[in-house]
């Protein structure tokens, strides 16, 4: 869908210049109580096979019933995704053998999946934007999970995880570069936590990504591609493809050819290696599940599931840069993750907009971030920050005056206003006390003054010995209109 | 179609099912009668036909996002091979 070319994307190699192309298969886990065919609970953690049903663990006999809140999820996404519902879907069994898969088979969606094509778009760090393909959207089982590290000869197998719902979200080959395919992943996972869909956790596998990685010259047919599993990490995804990118590229510039397999990213050591043998290829041996009938839903069933969305992250950036005349990337910041731009709104309504995310983005986040918080945990509501904001658009304060206070009200909490009150945090905008402070300045630099009568960017060290002398609370704008009078600038 | 001795092999492993060489053709037979069993199904014309998913129209059934099966780890263990703790033990597999 990218067709044109960036040269500043491509690779260079010993013989020339590489075009990497990258494909994703992304897994989510979907948000719901229970499982997607028991009722058995999805919470993380748990005892060890605590979260596990006799359908889960395949006992014979049990049959898978669908929960129908994970088909309202998988639609949701689809909707995010502008993509096409398909109001007629089936499941089929993916059969391999492992020992976290009970039952032989993982119920997935394989020729008719829930959701077909659509379209995310992404935003790159220079501001540019690129057009993401989606390829399909289907429904399908997790696996347990296999211990490897608790007993010298046995691995411990934990059913916790097993039938979980997973969306598999697979992209078009459209990403030209580790940095497009980090803003997809970032882009996908703010859609879903809009959504309400997948939390996104990647630390707790909420969130994995496969990547198919192949390298071509400019201009040439698509190369051999290879896949990286379960890349955990939107850090790791970058690392993962510019390893293998280079690992191809010089198997190829060495006259090798790349082999189609299943590769494994090793983050300590910085390399991908072989997974599987070939042997073990892909042969799934795909069939209709028997077990259940095909997922039908009509039209409105879609129709009602998109009346109830929320505003996705591009409709806020948007409408951000609209009402609030944010420029494009302050409006990308706030809206990444919905509480943010709740945050912002709750401190920009009524207020110069501009100052709020001024405010929101440079020193709240700024701060937040030095104490390793999240926004959920901010010490200063959205409420005391809008009260700061206020005092510097009444004059009261200054914004020198106001980091102090943004300080104090981080630390130690408190209404603003009470603290500027009681601190005596009073911009001065009275004339005459400005004056003298002015004055005794002047008087006690006369060299000084003689400079800054040739040298007019001298004014600066004026207006700073004056907030000195006067605590800071002297407004800065009358200090600089008083000294240029003075002086006898202008 | 019919299938080869290298594909009943192939099936054999991938069902994982241990399978000898002299069954092997045997087996080849047996396979080869099943399809051309099902491959009297061929002189039927089904063009234009929707596939039959149940004899009576019937759709999908539906759980509610409820939480009301699980915390049974004694019983979901109890005919495992091996377990220990609650935890399924298997030989080690590590890739």
């Amino acid at each position: 869908m990218n067709a044109t070319l960036d040269p500043k994307k491509l690779i260079s190699g010993a013989t020339g210049d590489w075009e990497v192309v990258i494909g994703m298969e992304i897994h989510a886990q979907v948000t719901s109580h229970s499982k997607l065919f028991s009722g058995a609970s999805t919470a993380f953690g748990g005892d060890q096979n605590a979260h596990v049903s006799l359908v889960d663990a395949a006992m014979p006999g049990m049959l898978p019933v669908i929960n129908e809140e994970c088909v309202k999820q998988a639609v949701r996404t689809g909707l995010g995704l502008n993509a096409a519902i398909n109001l007629r879907s089936v499941f089929d069994r993916k059969n391999y053998f492992y020992p976290d898969l009970p039952q032989g088979y993982q119920i997935s969606q394989y020729k008719y999946p829930i959701v077909g094509e659509g379209i995310v778009l992404v935003d790159l760090p220079d501001g540019s934007q690129i057009t993401v393909g989606i390829e399909r959207l289907h429904l399908e089982q997790d696996a347990g999970k296999s211990l490897h590290d608790q007993h010298p000869t046995m691995s411990y197998v934990d059913l916790n995880r097993s039938g979980v719902a997973l969306m598999e979200i697979v992209s078009k080959p459209d990403l030209r570069s580790s940095e497009e395919a980090r803003a997809y992943v970032t882009k996908l996972r703010t859609i879903l936590r809009y959504l309400g869909t997948c939390d996104g956790n990647m630390d707790e596998g909420s969130l994995r990504a496969d990547v198919n990685v192949s390298v071509r010259r400019p201009g040439d047919a698509l190369g051999t591609r290879c896949e990286i599993k379960n890349v955990n990490s939107i850090r790791f995804i970058g690392q993962a493809i510019e390893t293998e990118a280079r690992r191809q590229i010089a198997i190829i510039e060495d006259g090798g050819t790349i082999d189609q397999e299943t590769r494994l990213f090793d983050p300590s050591k910085g390399e991908t290696r072989s997974m599987r043998s070939k042997e073990e290829a892909h042969d799934y041996r795909y069939f209709p599940d028997p077990d259940l009938l095909p997922l039908e839903f009509d039209q409105a069933f879609v129709d009602a599931l998109k009346a109830e969305l929320p505003e996705l992250p591009d409709a806020k950036k948007a409408r951000f840069m609209k009402d609030y005349g944010l420029p494009p990337y302050d409006a990308g910041v706030l809206v990444a993750e919905r509480v943010q731009a709740d945050y912002f709104e709750a401190v920009a309504k009524g207020r110069d907009g501009k100052m709020a995310a001024n405010w929101v983005i440079n020193e709240l986040f700024g701060r937040l971030n030095k104490e390793g918080k999240d926004i959920e945990k901010s010490p200063v509501s959205a409420e005391q920050l809008g009260a700061i904001v206020d005092l510097i658009g009444e004059g009261t304060i200054s914004g020198k005056m106001a980091k102090d206070l943004f300080e104090i009200v981080f630390v130690e909490g408190g209404d603003p206003r009470q603290i500027v009150t009681e601190r005596g945090m009073i911009q001065v905008t009275d004339t005459g006390a400005i004056e003298a402070a002015v004055d005794a300045v002047m008087a006690q630099n006369p060299d000084k003054v003689e400079q800054a009568r040739t040298k007019p960017g001298m004014l600066g060290w004026f207006v700073g010995q004056v907030m000195k002398q006067t605590g800071g609370k002297a407004n800065p704008q009358a200090v600089s209109d008083i000294l240029k009078a003075k002086i006898g600038l202008e | 179609m019919s299938v080869d001795q290298a594909t009943v092999r192939r099936i054999a492993h991938l069902a994982r099912i241990r399978v000898t060489e002299d069954e092997v053709p045997h087996l080849q037979g047996e396979l080869n009668a099943i399809l051309d069993f099902v491959a009297q199904l061929d002189e039927v014309s089904v063009e234009g036909v929707e596939p039959m998913t149940s004899v009576t129209p019937m759709q999908m059934k539906k759980r509610v996002d409820v939480v009301n099966d699980g915390f049974m780890a004694d019983k979901v263990t109890a005919n495992a091979p091996a377990a220990d703790d609650h935890f399924f033990t298997v030989p080690k597999v590590v890739e």
